[in-house]
């Protein structure tokens, strides 16, 4: 029963922690795109426009739902529902930190550890694609079909370099359970190159972990890959029928995803929650160092402000930011908030990329991107992981 | 727990498999194809095949039927209609369909041997590196021949495809 317990525990904190990254992700995306096209973003609703994904979801639920008449009902309220449910099961597997003991409990930070983690992970993004073609299907409309045909031969398409960009560095840690991977990642050459595998020997696996990204970009859909909903050829692809809850739905689908893929990218290839250098190099005092600046620069800012009102928000900030730094000097916490901190960082590092791609980017032509797949990525994904297996089995 | 995950999943198995032959639209019943194919994969599970089960999740409920809904999307295949059936089929089809089942489980009963009760978590044989190291060592033949098959049928779906561009 304990057990029972301790998981739907874990599975609250998950759930509710999730729904907030995704909200305030969409709040990151837009101010980012805004300052890389020298715009400010939104900034009306709450500070710097904090309030801005409270401002969109109480939007998008009070929107009008419309239910156009020439759908297949059925289907058509499926789709996003089973889009927004395979998008979430995946992260139920994904470790966010080492195993900790809160009180009597011992258990790992995240839902569950399975033996065969990242099989489960392939195949419930196989699944993913159900929402999306079924979603262009039902709308029983010539561009969301498009958009669904499109979504499903590229993810079709891009699932197989995936699968053997991954294949490699699994070859090297011999192990399909996320926390074991991670647990092989631990350590560093020389006393400070640390031992991911995109560092580790006998072959470094950075072709397998650029492939990754990159069909990681294609099966969540994501610039310069966004074929199924090309607005200027498709409307927008596969949810032009679509409003309100039901659209919000893709969308928070889509950022799920997008939280996946990162997730896997850090503990496949980026060591997880280990530290970029040792301990004894003081990587522990990273997370109050970055804090404290921060929050010393909200004071300063505080002091001459630009707008009347930002004398008393950056305050308020600042003492936030000086707290967080004070929590990560207290030894018993900093157990449980270092790995967190890296793992934090590194997945929130890959998510800049993905949104500094969606920045800068043109989309790809269609015929471009399914070739891509199928004469560069494949066969380089191939020889990559013949190359590991040699280098494998001569060790 | 074990036996009411699995009487609900075995239930969900049955269901979606009926739903499959009574549903007259092709996506309908490709859905429901996917509904078998997923809750087997619990089945798998259940009983210890972990790999077996994420194959069949990835391989078939991912890859295949994606195909399939992918086909009948593309063709846009339409319900199929319905000819009025004669009478006596619509009246004695679940009398016989009974009397069938009753023929094979007693037919069954009597030629197959006796095997053991199965319980839930007693294989342990079916990680994904104990599958690897059978497949290396016990069943390398028939996994070897196999991988030949599939090239053969790589290379006449390309030939096949070839003609039909020409």
């Amino acid at each position: 029963m304990n057990f029972f317990i301790v998981s739907l525990i874990k599975t609250v904190i998950v759930v509710l922690v999730l729904l907030h990254v995704l909200a305030y992700l969409q709040w990151i995306e837009r101010k980012v795109i805004a300052h890389v096209q020298l715009r400010v973003g939104p900034r009306r609703v709450g500070p710097h426009g904090l309030l801005q994904p409270l401002a969109d979801v109480i939007k998008l639920l009070t929107k009008e739902d419309m239910l156009p008449s020439h759908v297949n009902t059925v289907f058509y309220f499926l789709a996003p529902f089973l889009a927004v449910m395979f998008a979430w099961i995946s992260i139920s597997v994904i470790p966010f930190g080492p195993i900790i003991k809160v009180g009597p409990v011992t258990t790992g930070m995240e839902i569950t550890d399975l033996n065969i983690g990242v099989l489960f992970i392939l195949g419930i993004s196989g699944l993913g694609v159900y929402g999306v073609a079924l979603a262009g299907w039902a709308s029983n409309n010539k561009y969301s079909l498009m958009g669904g045909l499109r979504s499903s031969a590229q993810m079709i398409s891009y699932e197989l370099p995936m699968a053997l960009a991954i294949a490699a560095p699994l070859l090297m840690l011999n192990t399909l359970s996320f926390r074991a991977m991670t647990d092989g990642q631990a350590g560093y050459y020389l006393g400070f190159i640390p031992r991911w595998t995109v560092f580790q020997g006998p072959f470094p696996q950075i072709i397998s972990f650029i492939l990754f990204m990159v069909a990681g970009f294609a099966e969540t859909n994501r610039v310069p890959f966004d074929l199924p909903e090309a607005e200027n050829e498709l409307v927008a692809g596969f949810h032009t029928e679509y409003s309100s809850m039901k659209f919000a739905g893709f969308f928070m689908a889509e950022y799920a995803n997008m939280i996946t893929v990162s997730c896997v990218a850090t503990l496949l290839f980026l060591g997880g929650w280990h530290p970029l250098w040792p301990a004894a190099y003081g990587s522990n005092f990273l997370p109050v160092v970055t804090f404290a600046i921060s929050g010393l620069i909200c004071f300063s800012h505080a002091a001459n402000p630009a707008r009347p009102f930002d004398r008393i928000t950056l305050p308020v900030f600042g003492v936030l930011f000086l707290g967080l730094a004070a929590l990560f000097l207290v030894p018993p916490l900093q157990l449980v908030l270092m790995p967190l901190f890296w793992f934090v960082s590194k997945v929130g590092a890959i998510l800049f990329v993905f949104i500094w791609v969606r920045a800068t980017l043109p989309r790809f032509r269609y015929d471009q991107l399914m070739g891509f797949a199928w004469t560069f990525m494949f066969p380089v994904a191939l020889v990559n992981l013949l190359v590991t297996a040699l280098a494998v089995a001569l060790t | 727990m074990d036996s009411l995950l699995f009487l609900i999943f075995a239930a969900i198995t049955v269901i979606c498999a009926i739903n499959l032959v009574v549903q007259t639209h092709p996506i309908s019943s490709a859905l429901s194809l996917i509904g078998v194919m997923g809750s087997l994969a619990v089945l798998y599970l259940l009983l210890g095949g972990e790999f077996i089960a994420a194959a069949q999740l990835v391989v078939y409920a991912g890859a295949i039927m994606v195909l399939f809904v992918f086909v009948i999307m593309l063709l846009n295949a339409g319900g199929e209609r319905k000819k009025p059936r004669r009478l006596w089929p619509r009246y004695a089809g679940i009398p016989l369909l009974f009397l069938f089942l009753a023929l094979m489980g007693y037919v069954g009963n009597r030629v197959l041997p006796p095997s053991g009760d199965v319980t839930f978590g007693s294989f342990v044989g079916g990680s994904a590196q104990e599958i690897g190291k059978r497949l290396f060592t016990v069943y390398l033949l028939p996994f070897e021949v196999t991988s030949v098959l599939i090239l053969i049928a790589i290379v006449g779906a390309i030939v096949l495809a070839r003609k039909e561009i020409d």
